[in-house]
């Protein structure tokens, strides 16, 4: 089992926005969702291992920056070409303020 | 249904007819040896590899599992409008229903005596793979047209260490849809890095001996190279739809639906001309990979009697060194520009028309500086927005929060 790891303050990311988080030699990305709720995926595109935090979040989109490749990032489901494989996600909760994930 | 041509457009149309339910016979024609693949990396990343690989969009199990046939390496030789088949060159026929033409584009030819063995065109793997094998150090590259493919390629010989030349007849380089403010960011990271740009000078006379080629331009100079790489832009593949009798305007002609002037006939991606909505019905054809994507997936819908017209908004990058560039829309459209600065050296030019209304974004900077703005400034060209000039110019500003409005 492993072990729930602060990301960033709640506050740190808006509304139906992104944030990037490195830890550990790994990178992941953090979504605080237009309803406010949270959520990581893993942090690079499965097309070409761009950052997606560079992206444009819409809805339960994240939509990559190189090419458009779309993801919905509540479940890592690819949505659209040019990215056919799914990304990764991680439990995430928010404990006084703080956003933790859980990094399997 | 039958598709001609295995390239980005087709590939996906073949899959998008699956995606939608379609569950009778799909056939993919490619003149190729190899699955669909993408072209972008050809002057980007595959060059600067040891060895190159070929990035394919689809694999045999997926084509497989969707029962697509693919028939490689052959061509698509006369369509038969009035028996509804397709001849290929293979001898065999193929009866269709509603056909698709995706035949892109191929390298426009430098018409003049002298090329030879040296001068070379990118357009597919194995040209890249040609081209790959010269580009060391101690080679000499000369790449004539500063275009989108020839400033990549020019990136990638200078990473792999030869000395590069590039020659552009025109005043700068990237003439066609490039704001010259955007260029002269190019034109400079390529000077640092070392490459010889002349500009405003036409070439009078190649000479290719199979060992070394020899430029002479019209203003006196001459430039020697190990390679030449002739890179001033693409023609539509339209020679299979003129025989046909289908109507031809830069590019296979056709409506908002991609429908040829054949009803069972349509066209999509790098070979076909099209009213472009967001423009009142200009016709463009345009060479771009989203596009690609985006007209082999209405097609398809089409193609299955969807009857959906083209609404998306042209979109382009490229990447050369640490910079990207991203085009949303066609800054001609523009006649008032007004500038975003981001940060890190990276801005975006947004170009409006004289009544206000939002036609083009052009952005460059390291990595994605400019891709989540680009991305909204497409949105608001999309919806027909006017922001407000002030609005725009201001970092201040969410470009996220005009779109709320
Ligand atoms: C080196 C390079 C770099 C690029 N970089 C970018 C970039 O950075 N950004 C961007 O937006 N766009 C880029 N592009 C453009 C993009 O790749 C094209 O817009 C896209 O490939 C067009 O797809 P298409 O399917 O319409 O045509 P193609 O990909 O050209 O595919 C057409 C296929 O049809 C085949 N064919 C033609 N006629 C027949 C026939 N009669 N029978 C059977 N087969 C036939 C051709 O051989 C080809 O395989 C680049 C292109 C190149 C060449
Ligand atoms: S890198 Fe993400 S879509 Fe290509």
């Amino acid at each position: 089992m492993s072990d729930w790891v602060e990301a960033c303050a709640a506050d740190d990311i808006d509304e139906e926005d992104v944030m990037r988080f490195d830890h550990g030699g790994r990178t992941f990305a953090i979504y605080r969702s237009p309803d406010d709720e949270f959520f990581a995926t893993d942090g690079l595109c499965t097309h070409e291992k761009v950052h997606l935090a560079d992206g444009l979040v819409m809805d339960d989109i994240i939509e990559c920056p190189k090419h458009n490749g779309r993801f919905n990032y509540k479940t890592g489901a690819a949505r659209g070409a040019p990215v056919c494989v799914n990304l990764r996600t991680y439990p995430v909760k928010v404990d006084a303020g703080k956003v933790l994930i859980q990094i399997g | 249904m039958v598709i001609i041509g295995a390239g980005e457009c087709g590939g996906r149309a073949a899959f998008a007819l699956r995606d939608l339910g379609y569950d009778g016979l799909v056939t993919l024609v490619g003149d190729e040896p190899h699955l669909p693949y993408e072209r972008p990396p050809l002057s980007k990343e595959a060059m600067a590899s040891d060895a190159p690989e070929i990035k394919a969009i689809v694999s045999d199990d997926l084509l497989a599992e969707k029962s697509i046939r693919h028939l490689h390496s052959v061509r698509a030789v006369a369509i038969d409008r009035a028996a509804h088949e397709v001849r290929l060159s293979d001898g065999s026929s193929l009866s269709y229903d509603k056909l698709l033409l995706a035949t892109g584009s191929t390298p426009r030819k430098l018409p003049m005596p002298g090329l030879g063995p040296r001068c070379v065109y990118l357009r597919t793997f194995a040209d890249a793979l040609a081209i790959r094998a010269y580009l060391r150090p101690g080679n000499r590259v000369a790449v004539i047209g500063g275009g989108f493919i020839g400033l990549e390629l020019a990136a990638s010989a200078r990473k792999l260490g030869a000395s590069v030349t590039v020659i552009e007849a025109q005043p700068r380089i990237l003439m066609r849809g490039v704001p010259a403010e955007i260029a002269a960011v190019v034109h400079d990271a390529h000077v640092s890095e070392g490459v010889d740009i002349l500009c405003g000078d036409g070439i009078a006379a190649i000479a290719d001996d199979g060992k070394e080629v020899r430029v002479a331009l019209a203003g006196g100079r001459e430039i020697t190279a190990d390679l030449a790489i002739i890179g001033i832009g693409a023609v539509p593949v339209t020679g299979l739809a003129a025989e046909a009798g289908l109507a031809i305007d830069n590019g296979i002609s056709v409506d908002a639906q991609l429908l040829t002037s054949d009803p069972d006939i349509f066209a999509a991606g790098d070979c076909c001309s099209f009213p472009l909505a967001v423009y009142g019905g200009r016709r463009v054809r345009l060479e771009a990979w989203r596009n690609a994507q985006e007209q082999g997936a209405l097609a398809a819908r089409n193609m299955l009697g969807a009857g959906e017209a083209h609404a998306a908004v042209p979109w382009f990058w490229s990447d050369q060194y640490a910079l990207s560039l991203q085009i949303a829309g066609l800054s001609d459209e523009g006649k008032i520009t007004v500038r975003r600065d981001l940060g890190e050296g990276a801005f975006i030019l947004f170009h409006l028309a004289e009544d206000g209304r939002l036609v083009a974004a052009s952005g460059i900077g390291p990595g994605n500086a400019v891709a989540r703005d680009i991305r909204l400034a497409e949105m608001l060209i999309a919806r027909r927005a006017t922001p407000a000039p002030e609005a725009l110019g201001s970092q201040a500003v969410k470009l996220k929060s005009l779109l709320a409005v």
